[in-house]
C-alpha cells in the first residue's frame, strides 16, 4: 500500500505562507482556523543564530492516536495512501483526537465537526498535487509515496539529512523535514 | 536562546490547548462518584445489609441515576456537533475508551435501575403500583439480591476505571499518560461517595461504617498520588514537566490548598477525630471531600491539557 507524505526542504521555505492561503481557498477553511502554518525556531546566541523556518500541518501519521481514541470511527486512514480522514457524519464532536494529537494539528469546525489537512486528498485522487506543494514559490514541498522507493520523496530522504517534529511522541509522523 | 514562533492560532487550541472546558471534569467526577456509589450500594446488597430497614442502600441507587445522568447531560453539552451523538450507538471501537464508555453506561443503567427495584420508594409505588409487586417478588430470591450487588459493583468498578483510562490514553498530554490515573479516579470516586453516604445515611452503624471507609479511601488517595508523582518524575522530561506543574508550578496553589488540603488532609483529620469519638460527626468534612474530588478533576482536566511534548523544549 502507498504511504502518502510530504518533504518539506527548510533551506528553501522562506516562511512566504503561500501555502496557507492555498490551503484555505482550496479547503475553504473558515476564517480563523488553520490547517496550515509557519513555524519559525530560532536557536543560539547572537552573533551564532540559526533559524529554521518550516510549513507544518497534521503528519498523517503511522501510528495514530487520534484515529484510536475515535469512539464513532469518524477519524480513520483512508484507502489510498495512509491519509488520515474524518468522516464528517460520523464525528460528534467529542474532541478526544483533538486532545491526543501531539502536534495539535485538529480543531473543531465551526459546524462541529474535527477538522484538519487532508494532504488535498480529493486533489491526489485525480492526479493533482496538495494545494500547497502546487503553490509554493521556492518549490521546498514534496509531495508522493514514501514507500516507493523510486519516489521523489523516497530519494530525497535518501540523499539528505532531515529530522520530523517530536519524534519522541511515538506517532511515526510521515512529514520530514530536510535540513 | 531557543524561540519558537507560529502563525497558528486555532480556537481552543493555540496558545494553550482548552478544548475541554467545565463539562469534562463535571462529566468524570459524576460519573466516579456514582462508580464509587454503585461498589459501596452493590456492596450492601451482597453482605445482606439491605435486610436493615433503613438501609442507605435503598436510596442511593435513585440519587446515582440522577447525579449519572447529570453528568451524561454535562457531556451531551460538550459534544460540538450534537445532532450526531446517536452514532456513538452504531459502532463499538476496540481501541477507543470513549466508545467503551458509552457502551459502559448502558450497563450501568439497568444495574441501577435493577437495585432500585428491590426497594423502590414510596413516591415510585404511588405512581406506578405494580413496582410493589415486583419488589416483593425480587426479595424472595435472596441469590438475585446478591447477584445485583455483585453486578453494581462490577460496573460500578468498570465504570470509575473507565473515568480515569478516558484521560490516561492520550498520550499526547504527558500529566494524564499515567496508569495511574484510573485508581486516582477510581479511590477518589470511592471517597467522594463514602462521604455521600456518610452525609445521608439513617443508619447509625453504617454511617459510622461509611467514615471510617473514608478514611481508608483518602490515605489510599494520598498514597495514589505520592505513586503517581514517582512514576512522572522518574519518567522523561515533559512527564517531570507534568508534575511540576502540579507540585511547584502554576497549578500548586490550587492543588496543594483545594485537592490535597481541603480535599484530602483536613477531612481526614477531621474524621479520624470523629470516628474515635473525639468531636462529633458533622457534615462539615465529607462536603470538603466531595468538593475536593470536584476540584481534581477540574485541576487534571485543565493541567493536563497545559501539559505538552513541546514545553520540554523550552526550560
Ligand atoms: S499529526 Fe495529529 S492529527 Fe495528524 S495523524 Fe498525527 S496524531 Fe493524528
Ligand atoms: S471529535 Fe469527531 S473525529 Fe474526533 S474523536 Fe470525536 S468523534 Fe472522532
Amino acid at each position: 500500500m502507498a504511504r502518502f507524505g510530504m518533504v518539506i526542504d527548510t533551506k528553501k521555505c522562506v516562511g512566504c505562507q503561500d501555502c496557507v492561503i492555498a490551503c484555505k481557498t482550496e479547503n475553504k477553511v473558515p476564517e480563523g482556523h488553520d490547517r496550515d502554518w509557519i513555524v519559525t525556531e530560532s536557536h543560539g546566541k547572537f552573533p551564532d543564530i540559526l533559524m529554521e523556518i518550516r510549513t507544518e500541518r497534521c503528519n498523517h501519521c503511522s501510528n495514530t492516536p487520534c484515529v484510536s481514541c475515535c469512539p464513532t470511527g469518524a477519524s480513520h486512514i483512508h484507502d489510498v495512501g495512509g491519509v488520515v480522514l474524518v468522516n464528517h457524519d460520523l464525528c460528534i464532536g467529542c474532541k478526544a483526537c483533538v486532545e491526543s494529537c501531539p502536534y495539535d494539528a485538529r480543531f473543531i469546525h465551526p459546524d462541529g465537526y474535527a477538522d484538519k489537512c487532508t494532504f488535498c486528498i480529493h486533489r491526489v485522487e485525480k492526479g493533482l498535487k496538495p494545494a500547497c506543494v502546487e503553490v509554493c514559490p521556492t518549490y521546498c514541498m514534496h509531495f508522493g509515496d514514501l514507500d516507493d522507493p523510486n519516489s521523489e520523496v523516497s530519494k530525497l530522504l535518501q540523499s539528505r539529512k532531515y529530522h520530523v517534529n517530536l519524534p519522541e511522541a511515538g506517532t511515526q509522523p510521515n512529514i520530514f523535514y530536510l535540513i | 536562546m531557543h524561540e519558537i514562533f507560529t502563525t497558528r492560532n486555532n480556537p481552543y487550541v493555540d496558545p494553550i490547548m482548552a478544548m475541554w472546558e467545565w463539562q469534562i471534569p463535571v462529566y468524570l467526577f459524576l460519573g466516579g462518584m456514582v462508580a464509587g456509589m454503585m461498589i459501596i450500594a452493590g456492596y450492601f446488597l451482597f453482605s445482606g445489609r439491605h435486610k436493615e430497614s433503613n438501609c442507605a442502600c435503598f436510596s442511593i441507587p435513585f440519587t446515582s441515576l440522577i447525579l449519572l445522568s447529570l453528568g451524561m447531560f454535562a457531556l451531551f453539552l460538550d459534544l460540538a456537533h450534537k445532532p450526531y451523538v446517536w452514532r456513538l450507538y452504531t459502532t463499538f471501537q476496540l481501541k477507543s475508551p470513549m466508545s467503551w464508555g458509552a457502551w459502559i453506561l448502558i450497563l450501568v443503567y439497568p444495574a441501577l435501575i435493577a437495585n432500585i427495584l428491590i426497594r423502590p420508594s414510596q413516591w415510585m409505588i404511588n405512581r406506578v403500583p405494580k413496582l410493589s409487586e415486583i419488589a416483593g417478588k425480587i426479595q424472595q430470591h435472596h441469590i438475585l439480591i446478591r447477584n445485583i450487588g455483585i453486578l453494581n459493583m462490577l460496573f460500578g468498578l468498570m465504570l470509575g476505571a473507565y473515568t480515569g483510562v478516558l484521560l490516561s490514553t492520550l498520550g499526547s498530554r504527558p500529566l494524564w499518560n499515567t496508569s495511574l490515573l484510573w485508581v486516582l479516579f477510581l479511590v477518589s470516586g470511592l471517597s467522594a461517595a463514602a462521604a455521600y453516604v456518610h452525609l445521608v445515611a439513617k443508619n447509625k452503624a453504617e454511617s459510622e461504617l461509611l467514615a471510617k471507609a473514608d478514611n481508608g479511601f483518602l490515605v489510599v488517595e494520598l498514597f495514589v498520588f505520592v505513586m503517581m508523582f514517582l512514576g512522572l518524575l522518574s519518567s522523561a522530561k515533559p512527564h517531570i514537566e507534568a508534575a511540576n506543574l502540579l507540585l511547584n508550578g502554576a497549578y500548586a496553589p490550587i492543588f496543594w490548598v483545594f485537592v490535597i488540603g481541603m480535599g484530602i488532609v483536613i477531612p481526614l483529620i477531621i474524621q479520624l477525630l470523629a470516628v474515635n469519638h473525639k468531636v462529633k460527626h458533622t457534615p462539615i468534612a465529607p462536603i470538603m471531600v466531595i468538593v475536593g474530588g470536584l476540584i481534581l478533576r477540574f485541576v487534571i482536566v485543565s493541567a493536563g491539557q497545559y501539559s505538552h511534548w513541546f514545553n520540554a523544549h523550552f526550560h
